[in-house]
């Protein structure tokens, strides 16, 4: 299970002669260049960083607005409030490649493409039936007395919200957004389709571009992977529960 | 608006539609109608907090669906706005493409391996996993990895792995002499679709592994206990006990794998493109190929309704008559809207 991975790693620190000649054997000499000079090189951060921005906002938008639509309804008895959430989990089932080509078109039209939002904002729109559906579980779990109670010391609805509803989701909140990043993270459709300039090329744009440019030099191809990996291990590790928990429930809600 | 029957009383309180809480939404009145204020009051603080959601879904979500619906009886090449109205031509077309009608085949097949073949592995490594053994937590973290990486990445890393005559597959096979069966891969029209439900194995079996985890923890250990005390083996309580009460999540798990299927792209465009001559394109490849390469909107577009159309039919066949059954989630609840 773990050799691909393995083998991408050693594979890292050979040079492309090696890998032909020595492809099992730890390399000989260890080659580093691979991945020093991808390292010191702008586009492989640039890509990074661009990634990192594109998944942060999506997560702060999706979850920011799915929390406020989730909270409506979740605990406000209003006309027509079951019929707006089966909307929005009717987008449950809506496959990101059916939109995508009015979507391009869309993002032209508003000047979008090549610009960040171009991404963030189709990500959040898609992102959020899944996470309305788990914030509004959540929501709909905390007591009602505690509201009243809120209300009768002078809360507002939204002072509620704010002040209340949110800390208590505190781990529901952290779910979905591990959820969020790692989706936007791993996207590749829809950058692929907004991004035409390198500016803002995310991680796996920028990797299959740099397959096509390297294609003889596939060392340095297995180098740029482990690299690019190592964040997406790295916050696996550390966000584990939330997002196993998250993809659990996702899965069983959704 | 309409609304079902069991809202339309306009009381203090909707009924939940699952099971789990009985949870009032709101501080009930002392009477059977709340105040007018109150309920405008309600209905406006609600309005204001859906609006940024409504807006973001509707407008690249909504929106977009219908206008591919729309552009779909065109014959359009991207610019400018559609006018060359074609009526239903682009959805006969689908019918007597070659190219279509061959991934809807490697749809029905790449669902038919994953349900012979990657879920019921998925499922053995679970039960194994289930039981108390040493290092348990990091098997779980190394199987559940691969799911984590993205496509394009896993792609890439076995587009090398699988490179005819220097990847590490055939350097394997010709170490322990079995250089003949070394081969194409990915480049090949018989392989490529093998090899590809290998990779597919490789990183999405994790992820139903884990949701079949999820579910044997919510088995009580008393059953088992009672089974055994009973005399049931271990297939026995596999077969009795464990299968009949995982039911609920394997059907899960076999509607999301069905739906990955329908929409894979990602991981086939960066290892072959759909090819070699469309030997493992998908829909979405075919939407893309017609759409970006060749800038036959109206006709992707036919695609992409078509891809909708099959995953709707699917998902709303699959839930009257399989999950039906599990009453909590939020497909279930579309029965509202029936």
């Amino acid at each position: 299970m773990v050799t691909p991975l393995l083998y991408a790693l050693v594979s890292g620190f050979k040079s492309t002669d090696q890998l032909s000649s020595n492809t099992f054997g730890l390399p000989h000499p260890w080659v580093t260049s691979n991945y020093t000079s991808l390292l010191g090189s702008g586009p492989f951060w640039r890509s990074v960083g661009s990634s990192t921005l594109i998944a942060v906002a999506t997560a702060l938008l999706t979850v920011g607005a799915s929390a406020l639509a989730a909270y409506a309804l979740a605990r406000f008895a209003f006309r027509g409030r079951e019929v707006l959430f089966t909307v929005f989990t009717m987008g449950l089932m809506f496959p990101f490649a059916v939109a995508i080509l009015p979507l391009f078109i869309l993002l032209r039209t508003f000047g979008l493409l090549d610009n960040p939002w171009g991404v963030i904002l189709p990500q959040a729109a898609f992102g959020l039936p899944m996470t309305i559906v788990i914030l509004r579980g959540f929501f709909r779990e905390i007591p009602g007395e505690l509201e009243e109670a809120a209300t009768l010391d002078g809360c507002s609805s939204f002072g509620f919200f704010w002040r209340i509803l949110l800390p208590l989701a505190r781990p529901a909140l952290g779910t979905v957004s591990v959820l969020a990043i790692v989706g936007s993270w791993n996207n590749f459709l829809l950058p692929l389709l907004v991004f035409s300039e390198p500016t803002w090329w995310t991680v796996p744009v920028g990797i299959q571009q740099f397959q096509g440019q390297y294609a003889s030099d596939v060392a340095r191809i297995f180098a740029y992977l482990v690299l690019a990996m190592a964040p997406a291990l790295a916050f696996y590790a550390v966000a584990e529960r939330q997002l196993i928990g998250g993809i659990t429930l996702g899965a069983t809600k959704g | 608006m309409t609304h079902s029957t069991s809202t339309s009383t306009a009381s203090t309180y909707v009924p939940d539609l699952g099971k789990s809480t009985g949870v009032t939404a709101v501080s009930p009145g002392p009477g059977p109608r709340r105040p007018v204020l109150r309920r405008v009051r309600d209905w406006f603080a609600a309005f204001v907090f859906t609006i940024p959601a409504l807006a973001l879904f509707g407008m690249l979500v909504l929106l977009p669906m219908g206008y591919a619906f729309y552009v779909s009886f065109f014959n359009w090449g991207g610019f400018g706005s559609p006018t060359d109205s074609v009526g239903f031509d682009n959805y006969t077309r689908l019918f007597q493409d070659p190219v279509f009608l061959g991934d809807l085949w490697r749809g029905v097949l790449l669902v038919a391996f994953s349900l012979v073949l990657q879920l019921p592995f998925a499922l053995a490594m679970a039960v194994l996993l289930n039981q108390r053994l040493r290092g348990r937590a990091v098997y779980r973290m190394l199987f559940f990895a691969p799911y984590i990486l993205s496509e394009v990445i896993t792609g890439v890393l076995f587009s090398m792995i699988f490179a005819p005559g220097g990847g590490l597959a055939d350097k394997v096979l010709g170490a322990v002499g079995l250089d003949g069966l070394g081969g194409l891969w990915f480049a090949g029209q018989n392989t490529v679709l093998p090899t590809l439900f290998l990779v597919m194995t490789w990183k999405y079996f994790g992820f139903h592994m884990m949701l079949y985890l999820a579910g044997l923890q919510g088995i009580p250990a008393e059953l088992h206990e009672a089974a055994r005390i009973d005399g049931a083996g271990s297939w026995q309580r596999f077969r009795h006990v464990t299968l009949p009460l995982l039911a609920p999540t394997l059907r899960i798990s076999v509607f999301l794998s069905v739906i990955g299927a329908i929409q894979l792209f990602d991981l086939v465009w960066v290892i072959s493109a759909g090819g070699p001559d469309h030997h493992s394109e998908t829909m979405v490849i075919s939407m893309f190929q017609y759409g970006f390469k060749r800038y036959q909107m109206g006709y992707a577009s036919a695609i992409s309704v078509a891809m909708f159309l099959i995953s709707l039919v699917f998902a709303l066949a699959y839930q009257r008559f399989v999950l039906r059954r599990d009453t909590e989630g939020a497909i279930t609840t579309m029965r509202a809207g029936r």
